[in-house]
């Protein structure tokens, strides 16, 4: 049994304990620690994909204990993928936070860094309900800490609203995984979709509600219409490499309930096969058009960024609700696009901020700020690729979902609630844009001291190498649609994963 | 025994929503604190209500006489984590105080707020 699977949990959790060893070692060692564990996530997660290359799923049996008694780490193409776009985005934002010393503005931000990256890949590739239950913990705790992180009237506010909720979906969660439990008497994912199909008439409705209530914890998580109000103001009131990483948070929901719904209430589960579907699609679209009108309605550019994540989210819920095996490879795509755009958003409003001095990120004109030329290219590039207009990803991706939707009975309603949003939100950005680009105060009306900082370009290279991607899911469009698509048929063929994660055996010899 | 179990976690959850939807910080800490105990009870009661049965299963027992361990794991684990999440509360609920001036979850509208406070609402 190969050990890989188990690396990516446990490189940053071993980091972290590196880390408060390293603590009396200055800011400059555990930066050095923090940067090379990021980057051998990177490798590991390179090394994950392709050993996802052939159809086989990579079970890790903690313990050496066999499913469903034992928790496992299930290895797929999904999980693959989302460990990659993690630790992509967490290169940009640990560069971010180093470049720019928001590492130093508070203690301990690279240990719950490495956390907060611990429990998201074990999220990732868990097995079993209730560990996951677990890693949502964990990764919440860390991102309290670092929602937290430096100071702030609003931000404490806006952490207060967003630990509270959040306990209350963990409550939640532990409601449903308790009536799941009682019912079917597993808490391995795999197991329970096995015990489903064959689960008595009776006990369908409490396997229904159990499930809604867990669609419920994932849509806290996902920020889904209506429990998407703690979302913008945490997003927008935290610091700009936290909320960078952020962006990878809401779609932890999105893979939530693509895995244990897709899973447990699959094509196997009989009379429950994909009853939640609709309830995710309903959501999403009245999220989508409730995002665009927060991206309008925004008055500052860190807000509007976060309406902009929530209308993303709200797309991909509409891929994930159409229920294909061409939906989800196209809402797979999409989430590539938005987590790694999104993260650059929040890090480029950042440099907007710092380069508008006392006027920050505010709507309202400003002095002009240094670098505005290279910094308002860089943003038109942002909001071309964010809004979905050609030539750039976005704008695939949302084709693709598009196409996708064509097959759905509800396809003139989702169709045109995409549109409009997509119109509403660039029309916006082109607001934003010329308000803070080309409505600039004269120079001699402003004092030195409400001027911005100049450009950071250390930091600067963050924003651009988080926005490559953007073109290169263009240009690689092929290989990488090919990719999504295999992992959307692995996530459909519920029966194999059923098969390869309960027949996986035990250990038998010892190697040294 | 079963009436008795099943009023208690409706009670201790409806006192729990009560006190979560109320204004000020710890009425929400105690509301959160209420829900997580009904939570636990609800765990525990899921692995089915046994009297005086050893959760260490013997090898000759049948399923009627051991109780199951595995809630009582599940519990242990969640009563452990809702201890860390409430500490935690209770800190950020202090500081929240000490920096809004007011113990109100909203906190309260200050002229030097900007912008986005009132988004919070």
């Amino acid at each position: 049994m190969s050990h890989l699977v188990a690396w990516p949990v446990f490189l940053p959790l071993i980091t972290g304990f590196l880390l408060i060893l390293a603590h009396m070692g200055g800011i400059r060692l555990q930066r050095v620690i923090s940067f090379l564990a990021v980057i051998g996530l990177v490798l590991l997660s390179a090394a994950l994909i392709s050993a996802t290359s052939t159809d086989q799923y990579q079970v890790y049996l903690l313990g050496n204990w066999t499913a469903p008694f034992g928790i496992v780490l299930v290895l797929d193409r999904l999980s693959a993928l989302m460990v990659a776009i993690t630790s992509l985005l967490a290169v940009g934002a640990l560069w971010y936070a180093m470049s720019t010393d928001t590492d130093k503005k508070g203690a301990h931000f690279h240990i719950l860094f490495q956390m907060q990256l611990f429990g998201l890949n074990g999220a990732f590739l868990t097995g079993d309900v209730f560990n996951l239950f677990v890693f949502f913990e964990v990764l919440l705790l860390a991102s309290y800490g670092l929602l937290l992180h430096g100071s702030g009237r609003l931000r404490t506010k806006a952490g207060l609203h967003y630990v509270v909720i959040n306990l209350i979906g963990s409550t939640l969660f532990l409601f449903a995984v308790g009536a799941l439990y009682g019912v079917l008497g597993t808490l391995n994912i795999a197991d329970m979709a096995a015990k489903i199909a064959v689960a008595p008439q009776e006990d369908l409705g409490v396997i229904a509600a159990a499930g809604l209530l867990l669609l419920v914890v994932f849509g806290v998580k996902a920020a889904m219409f209506p429990l998407y109000l703690w979302m913008p103001s945490a997003y927008a009131n935290t610091s700009a490499p936290v909320a960078a990483l952020f962006a990878i948070m809401t779609k932890v929901g999105i893979y939530s309930i693509i895995r244990v719904h897709g899973t447990i209430f699959g094509s196997e589960a009989g009379e429950l096969a994909y009853y939640y579907a609709p309830w995710v699609l309903g959501l999403g679209l009245i999220t989508l058009l409730l995002a665009a009108f927060g991206v309008v309605a925004s008055r500052g550019l860190r807000e509007q960024v976060a309406y902009l994540v929530l209308a993303s989210v709200a797309t991909l819920l509409i891929g994930v609700g159409l229920m294909s095996p061409a939906a989800l490879s196209a809402t797979l795509y999409y989430l590539i696009h938005s987590t790694l755009i999104a993260g650059a958003m929040f890090l480029l409003a950042d440099v907007i901020l710092r380069g508008r001095g006392t006027y920050e990120d505010r709507f309202e004109s400003g002095p002009s700020m240094p670098s505005a030329i290279l910094i308002g290219s860089i943003f038109m590039f942002a909001a071309i690729a964010m809004t979905g207009m050609p030539p750039l990803s976005g704008f695939f991706g949302k084709v693709l979902i598009l196409s996708a939707a064509l097959d759905d009975a509800w396809f003139a309603t989702i169709i045109s609630v995409i549109l409009v949003a997509g119109l509403i939100t660039i029309l916006s950005m082109a607001r934003t844009g010329s308000l803070i680009f080309y409505k600039v105060l004269p120079d001699d009306s402003v004092p030195t001291s409400e001027r911005g900082e100049p450009l950071n370009r250390m930091a600067f290279i963050a924003v651009i190498g988080l926005l490559l991607a953007s073109p290169i899911l263009v240009v690689f469009a092929q290989p990488i649609t090919a990719f999504t698509e295999s992992a959307a048929n692995q996530v459909f063929n519920s029966a194999t994963y059923i098969e390869a994660v309960l027949s996986t055996p035990a250990v038998t010899e010892v190697t040294n | 025994m079963e009436w008795l179990i099943s009023l208690a976690i409706g009670v201790l959850t409806a006192t729990g929503v009560y006190l979560t939807l109320r204004a000020r910080t710890f009425p929400v800490v105690l509301g959160l604190t209420l829900l997580a105990y009904a939570v636990n009870i609800f765990l525990f009661a899921m692995g089915r209500l046994t009297v005086g049965l050893p959760a260490v299963i013997d090898k000759t027992a049948t399923a009627a006489q051991y109780s199951d361990p595995l809630p009582q794991a599940l519990v242990l684990t969640a009563i452990v984590i809702a201890f860390g999440m409430t500490a935690f509360l209770i800190v950020l609920a202090l500081k929240a105080r000490g920096e809004l001036g007011n113990d109100h979850v909203d906190g309260l509208d200050t002229e030097s707020d900007n912008y986005s406070n009132k988004e919070v609402k």
